[in-house]
This record gives structure tokens, sequence and C-alpha cells, in this order.
């Protein structure tokens, strides 16, 4: 209990792992690494490595969020998100006032902004987009909100899948500064 | 309840129902198939254009988005008027829908190959409607298509319905809208030519129910 802090700092567990977040300013960030046992605390880290990436409900983010693994979002984030290669979710508490490029896009939740996906989009029931939509599968399941216009290239998205798979995510390079927001 | 709340509920206009009443009506009504006389021609006026771009004044539905896309490839725009008409209804504005439908589209003047009207002209005064043409005839792309349902009774109130496309296109399925709905007003044809003034009707059908399918196209 007493060594908490060191728990939680080492660089790797500070951001979301393998998530780079290039924030201007992060208002909250939590992640509720198990510090009750520091002992341990090398593999809750490990472990968490091997998860799903989770942005937490109380988490809000401003500024670009970049990766190379899947992620949930169950917090607010504004900017831009980059996740060209991986699986984006937007849980049912989500808010996203974002561009977002991703492989796949699963909305469960809110989503303001164009969202562009080199694969697949899938709005769910009570999901809701108000923005444009660019993929080559767009699934819209009933009950769910949508503004805007969708754009699914017929030719099989080839030009937008290139456009989306030939740009190299940034490596996940460890981030001190949002490991420190992860503390409060 | 206060005094006030009966005041205000007398004065209330008895076509704006409370939220309650928007909820209760989310399940009312069957499901129907219906034949579409217009539909296909419609569908055959796009499809002759590569990757068309198309506006769609209903509310999103998965499988029209699915049918748009595989079929057609093409962009499509979702407007969900009846959403608007509904937020203007509970707001009590409805006065002030002629100047929003004309302020609405984004798109730019000759850029949309088809226009899918459904059956919104239907629960529009004349105003709004005159304005929500003005702004078709803006968008529409030379040699493009519109599609629209019309009534040719008035009725007092009347729901939203919901057109979901059929695989084979020659039909539609009718589902309940959770919208308010609100009344229908009757335009006679002579009407509708002079509201969309600019196209010509291409194609008019009288449908057993009643419905006028019409489709109406500018000229190449």
């Amino acid at each position: 209990m007493w060594k908490r802090d060191d728990a939680v700092k080492p660089p790797s567990a500070g951001a979301p792992s393998g998530a780079n977040l290039q924030s201007n300013q992060t208002s909250q960030h939590v992640n509720p690494a198990p510090a009750s046992e520091p002992v341990r605390s090398s593999d809750t880290v490990r472990g968490m490595e091997k998860g799903p990436v989770n942005i937490g409900k109380s988490v809000v983010i401003k500024g670009e969020l970049t990766g190379s693994e899947d992620l949930t979002i169950e917090g607010h984030v504004e900017g831009k998100i980059e996740l060209r290669q991986n699986v984006l979710t937007i849980g049912p508490n989500g808010k996203i006032k974002a561009q977002v490029f991703a492989k796949s896009v699963v909305i469960l939740g809110e989503v303001t902004g164009n969202v562009t996906a080199s694969e697949k989009v899938d709005l769910r029931d009570n999901g809701s987009v108000d923005g444009d939509i660019a993929a080559p599968r767009v699934a819209i399941a009933e009950g769910a909100h949508f503004r805007g216009s969708i754009d699914m290239q017929r030719t099989g998205g080839k030009g937008g899948e290139t456009k989306a798979e030939n740009k190299p995510v940034a490596a996940p390079a460890p981030t001190p500064q949002p490991a420190g927001a992860g503390q409060r | 309840m206060s005094i006030s709340d009966l005041l205000k509920f007398g004065g209330k206009k008895p076509d704006a129902p409370t939220g309650a009443e928007a909820d209760a009506s989310a399940s009312r009504g069957p499901e129907t198939v219906v034949p579409s006389k217009a539909l296909p021609k419609f569908i055959g006026a796009l499809s002759q254009k590569e990757a068309p771009v198309l506006v769609d004044f209903g509310p999103v539905i998965g499988t029209n988005v699915a049918f748009f896309g595989e079929h057609l490839g093409c962009k499509l725009h979702i407007e969900d008027l009846a959403a608007e008409i509904d937020r203007h209804t509970r707001n009590n504005i409805r006065d002030a829908l002629p100047a929003t439908l004309a302020a609405r589209f984004t798109q730019p003047d000759g850029s949309v190959d088809g226009v899918l009207c459904w059956d919104i002209f239907d629960f529009l005064e004349p105003a709004a409607a005159k304005a929500l043409a003005l702004q078709i005839v803006r968008v529409l792309k030379p040699g493009g298509a519109v599609m629209g349902f019309f009534c040719t009774k008035g009725v007092e109130r009347a729901p939203f319905t919901k057109f979901e496309i059929l695989e084979e296109t020659s039909s539609l399925r009718h589902r309940p809208h959770p919208g308010l709905g609100g009344a229908k007003f009757v335009l006679q044809n002579r009407d509708i030519i002079k509201m969309f003034d600019g196209l010509f009707v291409s194609e008019s059908f009288l449908l057993k129910s009643n419905t006028r399918e019409i489709l109406l196209r500018k000229r190449a």
C-alpha cells in the first residue's frame, strides 16, 4: 500500500499499454491497477499488457490518441483517434468528439466527428454518430442514431485501405507524462 | 399540477403531444410489405451512374444502407427529417420549419444524383414543403431523380413510417417509426409540379392504398 506509486510508475504502465497518448490536456487518467500487493505489481502490469486496453469512463482525453492494439473507450475523447491497424470500440459510456481512423470501429456510445475505417464500421443499438462514415462495410443496427453521410467504397475500399494500411502506426513509446496524470 | 400548468395545457395545440406520448407511440402499428412501382425506376435511374450521391430524408435503416452500398456503391447522406419535424413539434416551433429546411442542406448546387423523400412531404405545411422542394431542386444534378410518396387524404394525426427496401426492390416493408408524427397534408398534383419547378414528373403511380408514388427528374 505504501509503495502504491512505485507499483504504477513504470513507464509502460502509465499509459494504456501500447497506446501513445499525445494529449495536450489529460483531465483525469484512472488506471486502477490493484496495488494492495506491491510484490505482485509487475505481474499486474504484465497482465494488463496482455488484456484489451480500456479507457475508463472517468477518463477525459483531449488531443491525439494513437496506438497499435485494440482499444475500448468508455470515457471522453476530444481530438483525433488513430488505430489504423486495430479495432476501436466505443463503449456505451464513451463520448467521442474526434476524427476517428481505425481498421474497424464498433460504436455503442456517442461519436461526433467523422469515422473512417479500412474494414468496417459497426453502429450498434443505441449507438450514435453525427458525422460522416467512410468504410467498405457499414452495419447499422435498429435503434442507432445517425446523421451524416456514408461512403462505402464500391471497389472494396482499395484507395481508402491503402491509405489507411500504408501509414505505419507510431511505435508505442512509453510516455511518462500520462503516467503522472494517471496518479491522480 | 399547478394552475399555470393547467393553463398551459389548455392553450396547447392538440397536435403537440408530450414526450411520454412519443415514447408510447414507439411500438405502434404492425409491419407491412407494400409493393412499390416507383422504387425500381428510381434505382434504375441511379444505377446508370458511377458512384451516385444519394440523399435519404428518412431515418437511418441498416438494411437500406447495405443495399445502396452493395448495389449502387453510392455515397449516402442520411438527413432524418422526421427527427427534425419532431424536434420542431416538441418545441412548438413548427413556424420555424421552413427556415430550418432552407438552411439545413449543406450539399453544393447540382451535386446530388437522387433524393429519397419517402412520405416526408405529407407531414409538412405548404410553406415548409415549398422550402424543402426548393432545396431539392437546388442540389439535384441534371439527370437526377427524386422519389416521393404523397397521400390523397389528409389526416389529423398519423405516425411516421420507416421504409425498408426489400431485396427484390419491387416492395417496401413499412415499419413503425418511434417519432411523434403529425398531421398529414394533401398536395394536389398541380401543387407538386409547381413546387418542383425545374423538374418534371417522370413516373406517377396510384397505389391501391391511395398513395401516389411520384418520380421526378431533372432534365439532363
